[in-house]
């Protein structure tokens, strides 16, 4: 359970970024967070909060969107969408496959008042 | 359960059925909210941190060595035979100890010889890159010298946490089931070497090496694998050289 520090993290991040623009308080944060990303985005959304208490990001609304992974396959060379990392590849079953995205976990952009 | 926050606690009684409502009780103001692009990594400032703790270690010539794993696969004692040998050569090097709570194994590793700064995480389940800065503060290791960070027992939260190493060790040992690499996939992603340690217990247990090689290798082909017991010193030596390796 490192969401606590990921949450308070992101809350650094977001606070710095809208008090350098000289907000008043974050409505809202998109976030991006990738399926192989080692963070559960419900325990994230549940810590935010808590995270949150006491700075400008107070009340903020936590938007996340999960992206996919995606991979090639060694043996097939198709690409594929990676779910889970000991999946095979859906075309021949080969595995393992390569693995090129979805480890991202990336605060896109802020809502400010 | 790692109750930095207690949520752990607090969901065993909190029903997640329901929608979580924002609250009408107060005002957001008039103004017309502006958006902000931003663009940066979550962790970006633990990130930070382990940037430096990187230029710290490449500007001395030491070379850092992080080691994960679950609790009891042997980490402490690998580590006090591996520094046993090491400073037995004349090799500096020091230790980053991390754990919940007690300094067991500070002791343990202080016996050696070896300099050793305990981080206690207290509730937390991991190292961050800032903790270890200040530890190296507290060491100030030598130049051409090894650090060897060891984690909080842990295979999850480790994982997501850059501490600066150049080298991160994931440790397993035949004592835990064969099919850990494929339970906890994105730490043995992210090593650079596995060991596969205990191994004089094999003829006791019922792990797989061959399968356990080929899940690390499915996961993580780069990874280098070592295959010893620190006990008997089987197996120590590519382990010792590889450690060795890259260091002035």
């Amino acid at each position: 359970m490192h969401e606590l520090s990921i949450a308070t993290s992101l809350v650094e991040t977001a606070a710095r970024n809208a008090e350098a623009a000289g907000a008043r308080s974050v409505v809202s944060l998109d976030l991006k967070v990738g399926a192989l990303a080692g963070v559960e985005p419900d325990a994230l959304s549940f810590c935010f909060p808590v995270a949150a208490r006491g700075t400008i990001c107070e009340g903020a609304e936590l938007r996340l969107e999960v992206g996919p992974g995606s991979g090639t396959c060694a043996a097939c060379g198709g690409k594929t969408e990676v779910r889970d990392l000991l999946a095979p590849c859906p075309a021949c079953g080969a595995w393992p496959l390569a693995v090129e995205g979805g480890r991202e976990m990336r605060l896109e952009s802020l809502e400010v008042t | 359960m790692c109750s930095t926050c207690g949520c752990g606690r607090a969901d065993e009684r909190h029903d997640h059925a329901h929608e979580h409502s924002h609250g009408a009780g107060h005002d957001h103001g008039a103004a017309t909210p502006s958006v902000l692009k931003v663009e940066q990594a979550i962790l970006a400032e633990n990130d930070r941190f382990a940037a430096y703790n990187r230029g710290f270690f490449s500007g001395r010539g030491i070379r850092c060595f992080n080691l994960i794993s679950a609790p009891g696969s042997g980490k402490t004692t690998l580590l006090e035979k591996t520094l046993e040998a090491l400073l037995g050569r004349g090799r500096s090097c020091c230790v980053v100890e991390g754990d919940q709570q007690t300094d067991n194994d500070a002791r343990r590793i202080a016996r050696t010889g070896a300099p050793v700064h305990q981080i206690q995480t207290g509730r937390a389940c991991h190292l961050d890159a800032h903790q270890v800065g200040h530890a190296l503060e507290h060491l100030a290791p030598r130049e051409g010298s090894i650090v060897f960070v060891e984690n909080v027992g842990n295979l999850i939260c480790p994982t997501e946490f850059d501490l600066g190493e150049h080298e991160r060790v994931v440790l397993l040992s035949v004592t835990e089931g064969t099919d850990k690499p494929a339970k906890y996939p994105l730490a043995f992603r992210s090593a650079s070497a596995v060991v596969i340690g205990k191994l004089d217990l094999l003829p006791h247990v019922d792990f797989d090496v061959d399968e356990a090689l080929r899940l690390i290798a499915g996961l993580n082909p780069r990874a280098r694998v070592f295959r010893l017991s620190a006990k008997t010193g089987d197996g120590m030596a590519g382990w010792l050289e590889w450690l060795s390796a890259g260091a002035s």
